[in-house]
């Protein structure tokens, strides 16, 4: 079926009676081309891509629990292309120009909502390497805009410009930065992928990888085994434990990393508004609540939900940084289960098992990045190469120290970033 | 999560810091090869369940302590000291 204006009016018209399940709910079949371990964001995406761009069709993605439950909806659902590193930079730029046309691409709303990004700087030194950082991105064909303070006071007369601690000194505007409905994303990649043949297939847990004589043959799943061509991991937080069962070990250690939300409000933050001396960034959802978050818990979890500390400490950022907040009420908080890598900089790759592919380390950034990562993926398991927009993500930068991509510049050891 | 210091006794995590992985006592020598350094440094079990990991008690006694404790739950199930 496919959504438009007129579809909704007639359907109004009649009970909504009419609508369909977006995707089928098929049995696994034997074997298949490709095998997609993990139906979060990023694995959704690329088997949509892998069926759109590349033409095929025999594609499985098998999912533990249920299609959008695991982090593409537990994030706060910030879209941005700031980055400043090769690498990076030509990676989050092509995502952004993808979330640009996904609405009209899946032919599904994803509520991509540009309403500019503003990252807050406090001293000089910060402005400087802000200003550093705009420059890449306008080189990078992106755009920023460097705010004073009054710039800043136009868009978020809000805050507290004068506080001892840290005082606003300007900010980086980064328009085209911005929101989009986390789960209409999985659903309508989901949905895409579903009607290009591909099979989601949901409450089917991958047990075990089968590998002879260094190619991959299949896996075992929850529901039998399954044989398969091609096998790509792309589970997140769970990568450890999928790369255990080809047996890898990978240079990922998953970490906690909290998110809150209040009660519904009027509109009065309009845009995504990050405050990195204090860890905090915030955005109003289109609901009224205002989704927040801080920085990791810092210590290895796979708990979905964190630790007291790091809960003050973001509202103490928050009421440092928008004293008005203090009268909002917290009603939800959780945690995310977070992919952590040494450089702070994902890995989608080829492995050393013929046909078996990785895809993981997405940190605290994967959200933005389901559009190119699912697209630059599928492009590695469709023709070996990897995407021209994600030849930097190897996974021997680590051992060879070559390439790492160090976007925090605070080194490339575990818990840094 | 609180942590059990064998010398201060058991105190919230705000007064430790943590360190990552116990992994300091199986460290390679300095010519063991790229390998064995790459697996020390960067490779991890990432074990979801019980793993032992180091802290330090930054705001109290300067002890490292080695805590086995469980990833799913954040039950700690066992503090004691190591050497630095």
């Amino acid at each position: 079926m496919r959504f438009s204006a007129l579809k909704v009016f007639t359907q109004g018209l009649s009970g909504n009676k009419g609508w369909t399940p977006h995707w089928r709910d098929p049995e696994p079949k034997a074997e298949y081309d490709i095998i997609l371990i993990g139906g979060g964001g990023h694995g959704l995406a690329t088997a949509y891509y892998l069926a759109k761009n590349h033409g095929m069709k025999n594609i499985a993605v098998l999912e533990k629990g249920y299609i959008g439950g695991g982090n593409v909806g537990r994030n706060t659902t910030i879209v941005r292309a700031n980055y400043f590193l090769p690498g990076n930079s030509e990676f989050y730029s092509h995502s952004l120009k993808l979330w640009e046309g996904l609405s009209s691409d899946l032919n599904y709303n994803v509520m991509f909502s540009q309403r500019g990004l503003i990252n807050l700087f406090h001293s000089d030194g910060q402005r400087d390497a802000f200003a550093r950082r705009g420059n890449a991105m306008v080189n990078q064909g992106d755009d920023a805009v460097l705010l004073d303070p009054d710039g800043v006071r136009k868009h978020l007369p809000y805050l507290d410009f004068d506080n001892g601690r840290f005082p606003i000194f300007g900010g980086l505007y980064h328009p085209r930065g911005g929101t989009a409905r986390h789960d209409a994303v999985a659903w309508g990649y989901a949905r895409g992928a579903d009607q290009r043949g591909v099979d989601l297939i949901q409450n089917c847990e991958v047990t075990g990888i089968d590998i002879e004589n260094g190619a991959v043959r299949g896996v075992q799943t929850s529901r039998g085994p399954i044989r398969a061509k091609k096998v790509a991991m792309v589970a997140a937080g769970r990568s450890g434990q999928v790369a255990a069962m080809a047996g890898m070990r990978l240079p990922v250690e998953s970490h906690v990393l909290q998110a809150f939300v209040t009660e519904g409000l009027k509109p009065c933050i309009d845009h995504v508004v990050s405050f990195g001396m204090g860890h905090f960034y915030i955005s109003q959802s289109d609901k009224g609540g205002l989704v927040f978050g801080g920085d990791l818990d810092f210590y290895a979890s796979y708990g979905q939900r964190g630790n007291l500390p790091m809960k003050e400490h973001v509202m103490e950022a928050a009421m440092t940084l928008m004293p008005m907040i203090g009268k909002a009420r917290v009603v939800r908080s959780w945690g995310g289960i977070m992919d952590m890598t040494p450089d702070g900089s994902p890995v989608i790759d080829t492995t050393d098992t013929d046909g078996l592919f990785v895809n993981c380390g997405w940190c605290y950034g994967g959200f933005k990045a389901v559009p190119a990562s699912g697209y630059a993926y599928a492009h590695l398991i469709a023709t070996g190469q990897p995407h021209e927009t994600a030849t930097g993500f190897r996974l021997d930068r680590f051992r060879t120290g070559v390439g790492l991509i160090d976007e925090e510049g605070t080194g490339s050891q575990h818990n840094l970033h | 999560m609180r942590i059990t210091c064998p010398y201060c006794g058991t105190r919230d995590i705000r007064e430790f810091a943590y360190r990552g992985a116990a992994i300091d006592a199986n460290r390679p020598a300095p010519d063991a090869g790229a390998a064995a350094w790459d697996d020390f440094v960067h490779l991890r079990d990432n074990p979801a369940g019980e793993t032992q990991d180091l802290w330090y008690h930054e705001g109290g006694c300067s002890a490292w302590v080695m805590v086995t404790r469980n990833t799913v739950t954040h039950e700690v199930l066992e503090c004691r000291a190591v050497k630095p």
